[in-house]
């Protein structure tokens, strides 16, 4: 693979990246949030398999296999099994739909939260600057990417109001993370990835448990009902 | 060569003229089929048209100079946008003054005439449909500005005939992550601008949803003839201007007739492909709400920001 097709296409994967980190705040359809999560496992695990390809190093498209199992597979999967769970069931009488499938109401409007996402990847970009040019290859000028998309997982688990999108933002997060160790040190060993992973998906699976219990006590998950705690 | 430049534009104009009643009707007939009616003919508009043109030239009482000058002033600026937007031939003689800002700014002013005229009206619609229109074109004049500078960047010029060439000479350029979103959102600008499905419905002729229709509303005779020609080549002009830009190849870089006739035969692919494609996806699309249709522009804005983002900051400036 000689340079320039190597650049395009860490580009265009680093592109797929972050138009996925967007879309999570442009949709509502909290389905659709999660697909577009899945398409963001796909473009991170092409950044390390393409990253591995380059170095020569097996251990790499080793993590990218892992990465795309877990991120495009496993935790969409579980997420749409949260989804599931709280559909109305289909025994053909009216009910209300509190599905929770939309994000309705965040706390930002999606018109005012797309232009935050714009300016955070303009700070991405700015905070990256310095860290570029001490080694200024393709690789670590794509570094801002993956920070622009930290920024907006955050900006994500700020603003939503519902459990689910809420753990999506969670996991831009981390996604943005992993983005930054492949970019700017070619990924971290493969056994912190390892636990990094399990971390991520036991944390997934914990809230999903969180989720289930939190809509049999309040029949929703608007984290707004969540001020108080309280001991009876 | 010079002469076979001043061809090439003419037969840009002619064909941007003549050919956009016939996109509109091929638009209108492939939705007919698609929703199993049979559809008027493609020659439809032309006919519509001609029987405008035939009727008497009624203004309605007091309406002033604003009105009058809107349909010759769409028509015109759109005919000149045609001769200007490298569609056939980036060698032609006002290629050199081809710029994508001047561009936008022609299209713009087609846009305020036509919301000055429906102010003019002082009915109610045309003023609703006026401050609508202004809404939309407010909001997509910055996504297309932006969306324009991250084309220019790699070419180094904000002139079409360069952009162009030099996506004809280096295909990489149009498949970098920059040329994409910004493709992206000029795509959904385009639609904002021509007031197509999601966020006009160009077919209704309901009170509280329509945005163009609304400004049109008072005008008879061979000034409706006027707007409605004015509006179909505007969408034939951004489709090609779009399809110039995305896919550029068939484009004459030469002076040949040949090439030129080539070129010309491609365009009419490219423009009719787009226009059937566009006409299948509004069968599938609603119309979004108009306080959604911000948060879909604002889409958009993004992605032109990040095309700019990205242009600058990965290919590494």
């Amino acid at each position: 693979m000689n340079d320039g097709v190597f650049t395009e296409l860490l580009d265009l994967a680093c592109g797929a990246f972050l138009l996925a980190a967007v879309a999570v705040l442009w949709l509502r359809q909290l389905t659709s949030i999660v697909r577009a999560f899945a398409l963001q496992g796909v473009a991170l695990a092409a950044v390390a398999a393409l990253l591995g390809l380059r170095e020569g190093r097996g251990e790499l498209l080793a993590v990218a296999a892992g990465i795309g199992l877990l991120r495009a597979g496993a935790l969409p999967h579980l997420m749409r099994r949260a989804l599931a769970a709280g559909a109305p069931g289909g025994d053909g009488r009216y009910q209300e739909d509190v599905s929770e499938a939309r994000e309705t109401r965040p706390l930002v409007n999606v018109a005012a939260s797309l232009l935050s996402a714009a300016l955070l990847t303009f700070l991405a970009y700015a905070v990256a600057r310095p860290l570029v040019a001490l080694d200024p290859t393709p690789v670590t000028r794509a570094l801002p990417v993956a920070l622009a998309v930290v920024l907006i997982g955050f900006f994500t688990l700020v603003t939503r109001r519902r459990a689910l999108a809420q753990i999506v933002g969670f996991l831009l997060l981390d996604n943005g993370i992993t983005a930054t160790a492949f970019l700017a040190a070619s990924g971290v060993p493969p056994i912190v990835e390892l636990g990094v992973s399990f971390d991520v998906l036991l944390a997934v699976l914990v809230l999903g448990i969180l989720t289930t219990r939190m809509r049999a006590a309040f029949g929703g998950t608007g984290i707004d009902d969540l001020r108080e705690l309280r001991d009876r | 060569m010079n002469g076979i430049g001043t061809a090439a534009v003419a037969a840009q104009v002619t064909l941007v003229v003549v050919g956009a009643p016939l996109l509109t009707g091929v638009m209108r007939k492939v939705r007919a089929r698609l929703e199993g009616r049979a559809g008027a003919a493609v020659t439809q508009p032309w006919r519509d048209l001609r029987k405008l043109l035939r009727k008497e030239a009624i203004t309605p009482v007091g309406t002033g100079p604003a009105f009058r000058a809107a349909p010759p002033l769409l028509v015109a600026t759109t005919a000149v946008v045609a001769a200007l937007v490298p569609l056939v031939s980036t060698a032609t003689p006002v290629g050199r003054r081809a710029d994508l800002i001047l561009v936008v700014a022609l299209l713009g002013l087609g846009t305020v005439a036509v919301a000055l005229a429906g102010l003019d009206t002082g009915t109610a619609f045309g003023g609703m449909g006026a401050s609508r229109q202004m809404t939309v074109a407010a909001l997509v004049e910055p996504t297309i500005l932006l969306a324009v500078f991250a084309l220019s960047m790699p070419a180094g010029s904000t002139n079409l005939s360069a952009i162009v060439s030099g996506g004809l000479h280096d295909p990489v350029r149009l498949v970098s992550p920059a040329g994409l979103l910004a493709t992206a959102a000029l795509a959904v600008a385009v639609l904002a601008e021509t007031g197509r499905l999601p966020v006009d419905n160009p077919a209704t002729h309901l009170e509280l949803t329509m945005v163009h229709e609304a400004t049109a509303l008072e005008f008879a005779g061979p000034d409706l003839a006027l707007v409605e020609l004015g509006t179909q080549m505007r969408l034939t002009v951004l489709l090609g201007l779009l399809a110039s830009l995305a896919a550029p190849w068939g484009i004459a870089t030469t002076t040949t007739p040949l090439a030129l006739a080539l070129a010309l035969a491609v365009l009419t692919a490219k423009v009719a492909l787009l226009g059937t494609a566009l006409a299948a996806a509004e069968v599938f699309w609603a119309k979004l709400r108009l306080f959604r249709v911000p948060e879909l522009l604002a889409g958009s804005f993004l992605l032109a920001v990040l095309a700019v983002t990205a242009s600058y900051f990965l290919t590494g400036a």
